[in-house]
């Protein structure tokens, strides 16, 4: 591995890493209003959620250019307030993969609050625990598994992220390109072998992911 | 490990945007060229020039979308009229650099032989790949070659649209298609294709790579001095290595 493909791996885990960081907190709040609350506009939040997964990544990448951008309203107001540029730096990476894997975590998530028997959460009321006690002693470690397996789903779709990316960030060696871009410019440009080196590179990452996954369930299945 | 990651996300964040650098939107099939050339004028005392990468299509959308460009280099000139319409880019400044061709390519080890591009309405070619005739240059240019000689609505129907000119040559390469046409340069490239026909420059499209300064750029005198300097012979020269044929 030279230093530029070292700088390309550096970055994507890091980018993804972040981006999962960021949706987290949110992604896991949303999954139990989804799972366990009624709420007006439940339904269309619900799709929105899930829009990047059936829209083609080239137009989610399309949206967020147009707001993001100088002229969008997201962009102009980071350039405001912050001074910061988004698009065509590594927070333009960011925002893509956060985007387009949001919808893992929060679908991973609610299906572990969902499957929480609600009887132990009354059983804990009824012994007089208050609802934020019950919230943090029942609900949430029982539904942690589920939750890290959403984290770990969102932080792969994230690393193979690609059609977003390339619209909202870029392909700048060296500040924007991540694996999937530089495998895309490898292909465009006949380098077919150094494509199928950070092809190899990418799949030992996934691999890496998925027993972290599966060891991580193992363990908690046997606690 | 996820901290180190976080950390040296946020350390990278630190070389963006710095003074006296010059951001160069170009074409991919670009990519290897300009590298060489940039770090040639890096060396001998010129300004940072990073580079984004992509299909014209894609710069010419990012360009209209606010990007913060100093220099378009677009493989077609469709892409760089769009944006000079659109009053993007600075027209005084825009000049063809390079110029390509196309070819007709079957797999090395096929038999065909072509005399002539119409050739390619004979039945045994069942497969036909091209760029898509509609956004991807070479496959516009293709199509406007294949309408002139008028037989494009001859293969339409065998014609097989892909997502790049590089998808052409692959599916040539692997034989899931008969015969494909794209860039004598791509073409050049690969091993396991022959060029059954080069296409006359006189009945061709006219293929040119112009480059011109983007409007708004905050530093325009020096991305004006990297614009000329692609120009030079030196720059030329690594073009050519590279297999484009260059604009004297």
């Amino acid at each position: 591995m030279t230093a530029d493909d070292l700088q390309v791996v550096g970055l994507t885990l890091g980018t993804a890493a972040l981006s999962t960081l960021l949706i987290f907190p949110f992604g896991v709040a949303l999954a139990w209003l989804l799972a366990r609350k009624k709420w007006p506009g439940k339904s269309l939040v619900e799709t929105v959620v899930a829009l990047p997964l059936v829209m083609p990544p080239v137009a989610t990448g399309l949206i967020l250019l147009n707001l993001l951008g100088r002229h969008g309203p997201i962009g102009v107001f980071m350039q405001n307030i912050f001074g910061a540029e988004i698009v065509f730096t590594w927070k333009a990476v960011v925002a893509a993969m956060a985007v387009m894997s949001f919808p893992f975590l929060v679908r991973t998530a609610r299906i572990a609050f969902e499957e929480v028997d609600p009887r132990l959460e009354q059983l804990a009321r009824t012994l007089g625990a208050k609802p934020a006690r019950v919230f943090m002693t029942i609900t949430l470690p029982l539904a942690s598994r589920g939750m890290i397996a959403g984290a770990v789903w969102a932080f792969a779709r994230a690393l193979g992220e690609f059609g977003a990316t390339i619209l909202v960030a870029g392909n700048i060696p060296g500040r924007t390109t991540v694996m999937s871009v530089a495998i895309f410019s490898d292909i465009q440009l006949g380098n077919d072998g150094h494509a199928y080196q950070l092809l190899g590179i990418s799949a030992v990452l996934a691999f890496a992911a998925i027993l972290f996954s599966n060891q991580f369930s193992k363990w908690g299945a046997t606690r | 490990m996820l901290c180190r990651c976080v950390i040296f996300v946020l350390l990278m964040s630190q070389f963006h945007a710095s003074a006296g650098e010059i951001e160069v939107f170009a074409a991919a099939s670009l990519t290897d060229a300009l590298k060489e050339i940039a770090s040639t004028y890096e060396k001998s005392g010129g300004d940072h020039v990073v580079f984004n990468f992509a299909a014209s299509n894609t710069l010419d959308m990012q360009i209209k979308a606010g990007a913060p460009a100093d220099i378009f280099f677009s493989a077609d000139e469709a892409k760089m009229d769009d944006l000079e319409k659109a009053g993007l880019i600075d027209k005084e400044t825009r000049k063809d650099i390079l110029t390509n061709s196309l070819v007709i390519v079957v797999a090395s080890d096929s038999p065909a032989v072509f005399t002539s591009a119409s050739q390619l309405t004979d039945s045994k070619f069942k497969k036909i790949a091209l760029g898509q005739p509609d956004s991807v240059p070479a496959g516009i240019y293709a199509k406007q070659y294949l309408q002139k000689i008028g037989i494009w609505d001859q293969i339409a129907p065998r014609v097989i649209p892909v997502e790049s000119v590089r998808a052409a040559l692959a599916a040539v390469e692997t034989g899931n298609t008969d015969v494909g046409i794209v860039y004598k340069t791509d073409a050049l490239h690969s091993k396991k294709v022959k060029i059954a026909r080069e296409v006359p420059s006189s009945e061709g499209p006219v293929i040119a790579y112009p480059a011109a300064l983007v409007q708004g750029s905050k530093q325009a005198a020096d991305a004006k001095k990297f614009l000329d300097y692609l120009r030079e012979p030196a720059s030329l020269k690594t073009f050519e290595k590279y297999g484009f044929i260059t604009k004297g």
